[in-house]
């Protein structure tokens, strides 16, 4: 693989742009592999590199049914953050978030990370109390996070009405480290080094079936035919309960679509995100100069990738609410991707009924800004059976009465 | 938008108008059951990619709640019937099979 650089950029300025090589390779699939990993987002790629990176482990598989990045990798609002209230939380969303920092110098790949800052408003005294709760557990976790006044996130936020015809901004909790990321560049950089790493990267290839043998999981029936494996990882985000009874066990796991939108480009206006749980409404500006919007989700099961109206409705009503500015553009797009939600809202990195049968899934609305630290501890599971980040994510806590919950944590904008 | 008939008042009821109320015909476990039937009850849910029974309720309507059976990728409405029962009707059930070959909802198919 040649190194992207300002050398290479000098250099192929020269001439003509010839020499670029393609990012990743797309080979047909071999007849056998040590680790199958089900499904190339971000989740299933990071899972993936650090396999390689972490452990030494390069006779991988990624199998990707549509295209590389194309489900929730390339439909989220890119938002970074780790103000979480648990500790297992906090754990893998700030070892996500840190990665995040270096990841494009790691994977030689520009990710775009932009660490602006992040306030999620606090616009009820239950939410002051909340948040300021948070930020102190935040501060015994090692997460950088603070509680501001209303004055100050007027200061970050000029475009904001701080005073609200509902519900009056009281404060916010901020972290100065959290930001944004370019969703696609980064299941690009780390498909790019995976491929550069010996592994195949497969895709239009979807699992149809799972073989097994006494409890094991011998190989996998693909649309290009039958794959052996030693391991499988199933990281399929929306479509977890799918390929869970392939392999033939129960998820607590429900899916439903998720939407977001964006604005037409304006000049800038906002340097930071901004979350508003209460009205609900999330935004943040592209680089492009988009408003990036995040909406609801649909109360009701659902594969549609689309989502329902309404929710949009409720969107902007509330981001008007708190951006007057905002009844003045108009939107360009609108998408959904389907989330696979859990009982307590936090994610599942476990290990499954099958022996050597992996599973990541369950982040729900909020997977982007997990995925290196989701697929550093979902590669060690892997690797080791057993990671001191994942731990506390089983799939037995259901059983055992060990949630993670963060659904009262976090509020609705996960 | 999605839109059901609730089977009670027989008002064709749009999205906003309802709300849902997950998947139908749990059997529920409560105290001094097992840990894994508690678990199955509470948490384990079918989530299937196809058709659906749900629970939903007429919220900003007669306020009663029903049963729905839906496909959840076509949105695809195939009946509503009331909730004092607890298999989806014989009827309802051949639609679907006729309609979707190879259909599967726990022990139905």
């Amino acid at each position: 693989m040649k190194r992207y650089s300002v050398f290479a950029v000098a250099r192929e300025g020269a001439r003509h742009h010839t020499g670029w090589e393609r990012a990743w390779r797309s080979p047909e699939p071999k007849k056998s592999y040590d680790v199958i990993i089900v499904g190339a987002g971000g989740h299933g790629l990071a899972t993936a590199y650090y396999l390689g990176k972490n452990f030494g482990i390069t006779n991988v598989a990624v199998i990707e049914k549509g295209w590389l990045g194309g489900g929730n990798t390339g439909r989220n609002t890119t938002i970074i953050r780790s103000n979480y209230l648990q500790d297992s939380s906090a754990a893998i969303y700030e070892k996500a978030r840190d990665l995040y920092e270096t990841l494009s110098q790691d994977l030689n790949y520009n990710v775009m990370f932009s660490p602006r800052g992040l306030i999620m408003l606090a616009q009820t005294h239950h939410e002051v109390r909340g948040y300021q709760r948070t930020a102190h557990a935040n501060a015994l976790q090692g997460v950088k996070t603070e509680f501001i006044s209303r004055e100050k996130v007027k200061e970050l936020v000029p475009i904001i009405n701080i005073d609200g015809p509902r519900y009056p901004v009281l404060g916010g909790l901020w972290q100065r480290r959290g930001g944004t990321a370019r969703h696609d560049a980064v299941a690009w950089g780390y498909a790019r080094a995976c491929s550069d790493m010996g592994m195949d990267i497969i895709q239009k290839c979807e699992v149809t079936g799972v073989r097994r043998i006494a409890g094991r999981v011998v190989g996998v029936e693909t649309t290009k035919g039958s794959i052996d494996c030693n391991k499988l990882g199933i990281v399929v985000a929306g479509h977890s309960g799918v390929l869970a009874e392939q392999a033939g066990f129960r998820l607590p796991i429900e899916s439903a679509a998720l939407q977001a939108l964006v604005s037409e480009p304006i000049k800038p206006c906002m340097d930071v995100v901004v979350m508003a749980n209460t009205v609900h409404g999330y935004m943040s500006q592209s680089d492009k100069g988009e408003m990036v919007i995040g909406g609801g989700t649909d109360s009701f099961n659902n594969y549609t990738q689309r989502g329902s109206f309404h929710h949009i409705e409720e969107t902007v009503r509330a981001l008007v609410e708190t951006f007057p500015m905002v009844s003045r553009l108009k939107m360009l797009r609108q998408w959904g991707g389907i989330v696979d939600m859990t009982g307590d809202r936090s994610p599942i990195i476990s290990k499954t009924p099958l022996e050597n049968c992996f599973i990541n899934c369950g982040w729900g609305t909020g997977g982007f800004k997990a995925i290196p630290g989701s697929g550093w501890a979902m590669a060690e599971l892997m690797a080791k059976g057993y990671s001191p980040l994942a731990a506390e994510f089983s799939v037995d806590r259901f059983k055992e009465g060990r949630f993670i919950d963060e659904s009262v944590a976090a509020g609705v904008a996960h | 938008m999605l839109t059901l008939q609730c089977p009670y008042c027989g008002v064709m009821a749009e999205e906003t108008e309802l709300s849902a109320g997950g998947e139908a015909h749990l059997k529920r476990f409560g105290p001094g059951s097992t840990d894994a039937d508690f678990e199955t009850y509470m948490f384990m849910r079918e989530n299937p990619k196809g058709v659906h029974f749900e629970r939903w309720r007429h919220a900003n309507g007669c306020g009663k709640w029903f049963h729905a059976a839906r496909c959840t990728v076509t949105l695809e409405v195939f009946g509503t019937y009331p909730a004092q029962t607890s298999v989806p009707p014989a009827d309802l059930l051949d639609k679907i099979r006729a309609a979707r070959p190879g259909f599967k909802w726990r022990e139905f198919e």
